[in-house]
């Protein structure tokens, strides 16, 4: 057993682990930090692969910021540790789960055994890919020549979507709503007050 | 590979980026203490840099930035019904807005973003592209949706619109996932270059991702039966809102939806049939809806439903001709529907006004020139002669029979003649039923009048010579096919 196949085995363990102990908490915040774990090794797979970027991203953007933002929801939607998320599903409902993981556990061995991964090595050995696969300079080429055009694109919906948040938020009826004919200076938002305003 | 200046041409986006300076402008005008009152003159102006950058796009044919974007006389039209369907929202939101209260210079920068998103849909031939294209588009509409957040329907018609959107998406999303897995490449030219390959290898992916495609579409172009948003959006937003989103996002989306069906999988050839029920449904039941409505918006809301299904009996029809009706049709439905809502946004700058029928009473009695007007516009959504809308109607349902799609042809026509009865309702009642109650005079606004005095002169303009617009449409599909 070489280190790469232990390492592996350490990361899998623990990614399965925290999978299971996601579902598995009644508390939603535990139930966060579980997912948390779950990425964070799942990001040491990526590596493993070769895919230093894409681990990287999975513990920037989803450990670091996504799931923050899910523990802010759940602390303002004030549930409480003890709150009851496991029980009173419908019959069909806890029928329709079963059927459902019963169908994805088969899919996966067949996956594993006759699907995708067909190379001679064993699973959790880095293949043979592109010298450059997955870093850094790879992704960034990418995004700079081919996918430029779309990648700003998204700059620009973000933009949309942040000026949406700020105009369906702020109250329009507080001063700084655009009047036509009163002078300039009276329109203008403090910018500190606004940001303030918001908490 | 290096980045040259041959690589990444920025003349071929000159428009698009010409409205995202004039909204960049708007939204940071209000940290700089600027005159916000100047953000509908910015985004006018805008839209003119950008519709003359875009005539001078007219006739090149070319694509840039790695073949994300293809500029061609097809995009170029297209570019124009936005820029002035966005013109007309813009004139008309001038005055309305400020009486709702809700005047903000943001309205108009998301304006000129959602018009970008179009401008990106109609102009790319690779599905990712057309997918942000029509995300830039939708983000923008949804809050524009919900802007009058004092109002409880404008609320509801932000929340609707964005759950449903963001839903449609997913469908769109899915779809695109599932070419991509059959094909390799979300370029659609190169799809159509191996098309024969990947579907003898990999067609169920294939035509699932295409179903899902339609989905996608469809709830943009508000067809049945993915229309049920549109009733209660059309109702409760900001009325200029509502004529942008009848004829906006609806060109968009028929704009992308013949890139990707008439160009990129014209050989799925399931997809007639399923146009054609789409057709059918849309049109039947866009005008039964409608027959039942008293409220004018909502009228006009489930005849939008009923013209996106005449322009999707032009795209079962196929070939240059029921191409060129289609975009002939989506010219002149963007004209006289525009110029309906222009005489609703008129009332409705009375305070009180809801836009039910029983306000229209007496309408011909004080203002016997706006009712003139008003009765011109259903006439041509009803499509008679002399207006442009009789030869849209004729054109598609000729390209139709030539095509060999008699009874869908037929289906058409007797919707049409479905559609006089409610449309002559609203004539009826601004000039025949009496009312007790005294009808607030309208005030005009040099911005409304200005969109009536296009839009009527496009009406009839048009309506007596149409020849123009029909070479236009004509060279719009130049190297399209």
């Amino acid at each position: 057993m070489n280190l790469d196949t232990l390492i592996f085995i350490i990361s899998a363990v623990v990614a399965v682990f925290g999978g299971t102990m996601m579902i598995a908490q009644r508390n939603p915040v535990l139930s966060v930090m579980y997912l948390i774990l779950s990425l964070v090794a799942q990001a040491v797979l990526y590596v493993q692969l070769g895919a230093l970027f894409l681990g990287a991203i999975l513990i920037i953007v989803y450990s670091g910021a996504i799931l923050v933002l899910f523990l802010f929801v759940i602390m303002l939607l004030n549930l409480r540790g003890t709150e009851d998320l496991g029980h009173g599903s419908q019959p069909i409902s806890r029928f329709t789960k079963f059927v459902l993981s019963i169908l994805f556990v088969f899919e996966l061995i067949a996956v594993v055994k006759t699907g995708f991964i067909r190379s001679e090595s064993p699973i959790g050995m880095m293949t043979t890919v592109a010298e450059d696969f997955g870093s850094v300079k790879a992704v960034a080429t990418l995004l700079f020549t081919k996918y430029v055009y779309p990648f700003e694109l998204a700059g620009i919906l973000l933009l949309a979507a942040i000026v949406g948040a700020v105009v369906m938020t702020r109250d329009s009826q507080r001063g700084d709503s655009l009047r036509i004919g009163s002078a300039p200076d009276s329109q203008a938002p403090d910018i500190e007050q606004e940001t303030g305003g918001e908490q | 590979m290096d980045i040259t200046s041959a690589t990444i041409d920025l003349s071929i986006i000159y428009p698009e980026l010409a409205l995202l300076v004039a909204s960049f402008v708007i939204f940071v005008m209000p940290f700089f203490r600027g005159p916000t009152r100047f953000a509908p003159f910015i985004a006018f102006a805008g839209l003119l840099a950008a519709a003359i950058f875009a005539a001078g796009q007219w006739g090149s044919q070319q694509s840039g930035f790695f073949g994300m974007v293809s500029c061609d006389n097809f995009g170029v039209a297209f570019k124009h019904i936005f820029i002035l369907t966005s013109a007309i929202a813009l004139f008309m939101g001038y005055r309305y807005l400020v009486v709702k209260g809700i005047n903000r210079p943001e309205y108009y920068g998301l304006l000129l973003i959602a018009t970008v998103g179009m401008m990106v849909m109609a102009n790319s031939t690779d599905l990712v592209v057309i997918f942000l294209g029509l995300e830039v588009m939708s983000v923008p509409l949804y809050i524009m949706a919900g802007m009058a957040r004092r109002s409880l329907e404008s609320n509801e018609a932000g929340i609707k619109y964005f759950i449903m959107g963001a839903f449609a998406s997913a469908f769109l999303l899915m779809g695109i996932a599932f070419v991509f897995g059959a094909a390799g490449t979300t370029d659609l030219r190169r799809i159509v270059a191996d098309f024969n390959f990947i579907m003898s290898n990999a067609q169920p992916f294939m035509l699932t991702g295409v179903g899902l495609l339609v989905v996608g579409f469809g709830f943009k172009i508000a067809a049945v039966p993915f229309h049920s948003w549109v009733p209660d959006v059309y109702q409760g937003a900001p009325t200029p809102v509502t004529a942008f989103f009848s004829v906006g996002p609806k060109a968009a989306g028929f704009a992308a939806l013949l890139r990707v069906f008439a160009f990129g999988f014209a050989d799925v050839t399931i997809m007639v049939t399923v146009f054609q029920m789409l057709a059918i449904l849309t049109m039947t039941v866009g005008n039964i809806f409608a027959l039942r409505q008293n409220n004018v918006k909502r009228l006009l809301a489930y005849s939008s439903i009923a013209h996106a299904g005449y322009v999707l009996v032009a795209v079962v029809a196929g070939g240059s001709e029921g191409l060129a009706a289609a975009v002939f049709y989506l010219v002149a439905y963007a004209l006289f529907n525009l110029g309906g809502f222009a005489v609703v946004v008129l009332m409705e700058t009375r305070s009180g006004c809801k836009s039910d029928f029983s306000e229209l009473a007496g309408l011909a009695r004080v203002h016997p020139y706006l009712s003139a007007i008003l009765a011109l516009f259903m006439f041509a959504l009803a499509g008679f002669p002399p207006t442009v809308g009789f030869f849209g109607k004729f054109y598609i349902f000729a390209a139709a029979v030539k095509a060999g799609y008699i009874p869908l042809a037929v289906v058409g026509v007797m919707n049409s003649f479905l559609s006089v009865y409610y449309y002559l309702r609203v004539v009826k009642t601004s000039y025949f039923d009496e009312t007790d109650k005294e009808f607030a005079p309208v005030k005009y606004t040099p911005a409304v009048v200005l969109v009536l005095t296009v839009t009527v002169i496009g009406t009839l303009g048009l309506g007596l010579f149409p020849q123009q617009l029909v070479e236009f449409s004509r060279a719009a599909l130049f190297a399209f096919l």
